[in-house]
């Protein structure tokens, strides 16, 4: 169980890091793509470049504020 | 060669090269401080392990439908490549410490000086063993990953694997010359490289794997590249002004970590394990 929890945690730390909102912001954004094109039939292709740029600023201004 | 293609290229031999230059900082603290015997089987036992797991996933990533490969290996490099980026960025703007190889070096070798010596399974020294086997498997993980997921991606795995082959080789042939970590090289400015490719490959891929189809075409790519790339740029600069504004130490940006020893940390980095998180 321990080592099971010790991976989880490894691969935690390797994808998504000492943010999470950051990935969050992601996987909302692609989640609102895909919505938009396969339920609106809207090209949404600007949502998720928009979403990384702000979810980036985000979390550098958190991390700036508890500096 | 296509534009994609020769983005593939350099995304991957640069990040290999950004984690080989980590790895090479543990192996020769082990090397030169315990023993090379012990070391490079500890190495060897790394690659062994690093060539099953490409052996495994890169055929089974290819077998994977593209639209649903690319949703989830965009959202994974988007999310990592943040990650990249946010590092560099506060680095870069000094609101976080340049990763200092020559320290970590130190602190290996201060550390691996007073380690005891234990014989087990068969080698010699069981310490330095482990520590270049998770120095370099830790950091090679991060390595595997972005030459897969490039490489799968691209239905070119084969010139994803000759330019990580090509890093990790031009990296341990310098080390091997100067048998010293390799201080001088721009490790920020190399990370930050790196977090705008995978992010912006991450959010061309994902966003197509949602269904997007991006004005241009491939060519969407020389748009969100430069995009990310003054985003990650802007964002450092704002820093910059406001640690400035607080009367904060300021080192200059991109050309700084250029020019400065080492920065960036990754898996494996110093204390052999994800610091936090990637990049």
């Amino acid at each position: 169980m321990r080592r099971l929890r010790s991976f989880a945690a490894f691969w935690y730390d390797f994808i998504i890091g000492d943010d999470w909102r950051g990935a969050a912001v992601v996987a909302a954004a692609l989640a609102g793509t895909a919505l938009l094109v396969h339920g609106a039939s809207a090209n949404a292709w600007w949502l998720l470049p928009a979403a990384v740029i702000a979810a980036l600023g985000w979390s550098l201004a958190r991390a700036v504020r508890r500096d | 060669m296509t534009a994609p293609a020769v983005a593939l290229l350099l995304t991957v031999f640069v990040a290999c090269a950004v984690e080989a230059v980590e790895a090479l900082t543990i192996v020769l603290a082990a090397g030169l401080t315990r023993e090379w015997r012990s070391t490079l089987q500890g190495l060897a036992a790394a690659v062994v392990v690093l060539a099953v797991v490409v052996a495994v996933v890169g055929p089974a990533l290819t077998v994977i439908p593209l639209t649903g490969l690319r949703l989830v290996v965009g959202a994974l490099l988007a999310a990592f490549g943040l990650q990249w980026l946010r590092k560099a960025v506060l680095r870069a703007s000094g609101y976080r410490d340049l990763h200092d190889e020559s320290g970590i070096f130190s602190r290996q070798v201060a550390a691996a000086r007073t380690a005891g010596r234990l014989q087990r399974r068969g080698i010699s020294d069981w310490y330095a063993f482990t520590l270049s086997f998770k120095g370099v498997l830790l950091e090679g993980l991060e390595v595997v990953f972005i030459a897969i997921t490039f490489g799968a991606n691209q239905h070119d795995v084969g010139l994803a694997a000759v330019a990580a082959a090509a890093a990790v080789l031009v990296v341990a042939a310098v080390g091997v010359a100067v048998r010293a970590p390799l201080a001088r090289v721009p490790e920020n400015a190399m990370k930050f490289a790196v977090g705008v490719m995978l992010t912006s490959f991450g959010i061309f891929w994902g966003a197509e794997g949602a269904g997007v189809a991006w004005p241009g075409g491939d060519a969407a790519l020389l748009v969100i590249v430069p995009l990310m790339l003054v985003t990650g740029l802007g964002y450092t600069a704002l820093l910059r002004r406001a640690r400035a504004a607080a009367g904060g130490r300021v080192p200059a940006v991109l050309a700084a970590a250029s020019q400065t020893p080492h920065s960036g940390s990754s898996p494996g980095s110093g204390q052999l394990r994800p610091e936090d998180g990637a990049a």
